[in-house]
């Protein structure tokens, strides 16, 4: 992580930390990408970002709900989102649903464990190509933590 | 924001308009009526609106694929259009274009399907 000399705050490391948890229902989607694209909006992202970020969200999110939880409401979704000071973003969705039995499967565009639900299979090839960094995190008895960076193109100033 | 759907059906063709979000939420509900439309009318094909779609994800890309699937068992063709680059780049990813023509709005995909 890059240090910035403050002239007030001295030698300063800034990072800003959003979490959020909700129950796994399917309306909550649209509540969880809206909600991380406010936080991050502060980063001034640029449309095309703004967009990429919402629909990662909405992957991870889905999954989570319909794979994790198997659409158990009882179920919760948790997403932390940290802003750093080079203008990246992290984010971390986790469930503890029942976990991913073969990840490298999974990651395969098309591929999908619930075709009669109409699942297209393209959640995490969505992810790769829409983020820098995507890591999946998985066991059968504690679920599922996806971890995801992206660096914006722009950079903002931070001190002036 | 939730999802508006329009359905149209001119002569065999059934015009889809959406505006709004696609998701897993929302989904269900297209697939339901456009179900629906299709079993009560005498529809050959399928022309899709995206140019109000302000959001879509890859649950939108299973439920076009299942109509596209219902349009072709009748030996249709399902035609999207007004389709926006974000939405556009979910499309090309997952191979969607192979199977779906693309026209640059509805009145001229509606032409090509025979329907003035």
């Amino acid at each position: 992580m890059k240090i910035m000399r403050c002239k007030h705050w001295g030698w300063h490391n800034m990072k800003n930390e959003m979490h959020l948890q909700f129950s796994a229902l399917s309306q909550n989607e649209s509540f969880a990408r809206v909600t991380v694209a406010s936080f991050i909006a502060q980063l001034d992202p640029t449309l095309d970002e703004l967009t990429e970020i919402k629909t990662v969200v909405s992957e991870a999110v889905t999954n989570a709900i319909i794979h994790g939880y198997d659409n158990d409401p009882d179920g919760v979704v948790y997403i932390s989102c940290t802003l750093e000071d080079d203008n990246v973003v992290s984010l971390t969705i986790k469930d503890e649903g029942i976990g991913i039995i073969d990840i490298d499967e999974a990651r395969q565009p098309l591929f999908t464990t619930k075709p009669e639900l109409e699942r297209s299979g393209m959640g995490f090839t969505i992810m790769e190509n829409f983020m820098d960094e995507v890591e999946i995190f998985t066991s059968e008895t504690k679920g599922t933590i996806i971890r995801l960076k992206k660096h914006l193109s722009k950079s903002k100033a931070l001190c002036n | 924001m939730s999802l508006a759907i329009e359905l149209e059906v001119k002569h065999n063709v059934l015009c889809i308009r959406l505006a709004g979000e696609l998701d897993h939420h929302t989904a269900e509900e297209l697939r339901h009526k456009v179900t629906v439309m299709l079993e009560e009318n005498p529809i050959n094909h399928i022309v899709l609106n995206l140019g109000k779609l302000s959001f879509m994800d890859s649950s939108g890309l299973g439920v076009i694929l299942g109509r596209y699937k219902q349009i072709k068992n009748g030996g249709g063709e399902m035609v999207v259009c007004s389709i926006s680059p974000a939405v556009e780049r979910l499309f090309e990813m997952s191979g969607l274009f192979k199977i779906i023509r693309q026209e640059n709005d509805e009145d001229y995909a509606l032409q090509t399907l025979g329907v003035a």
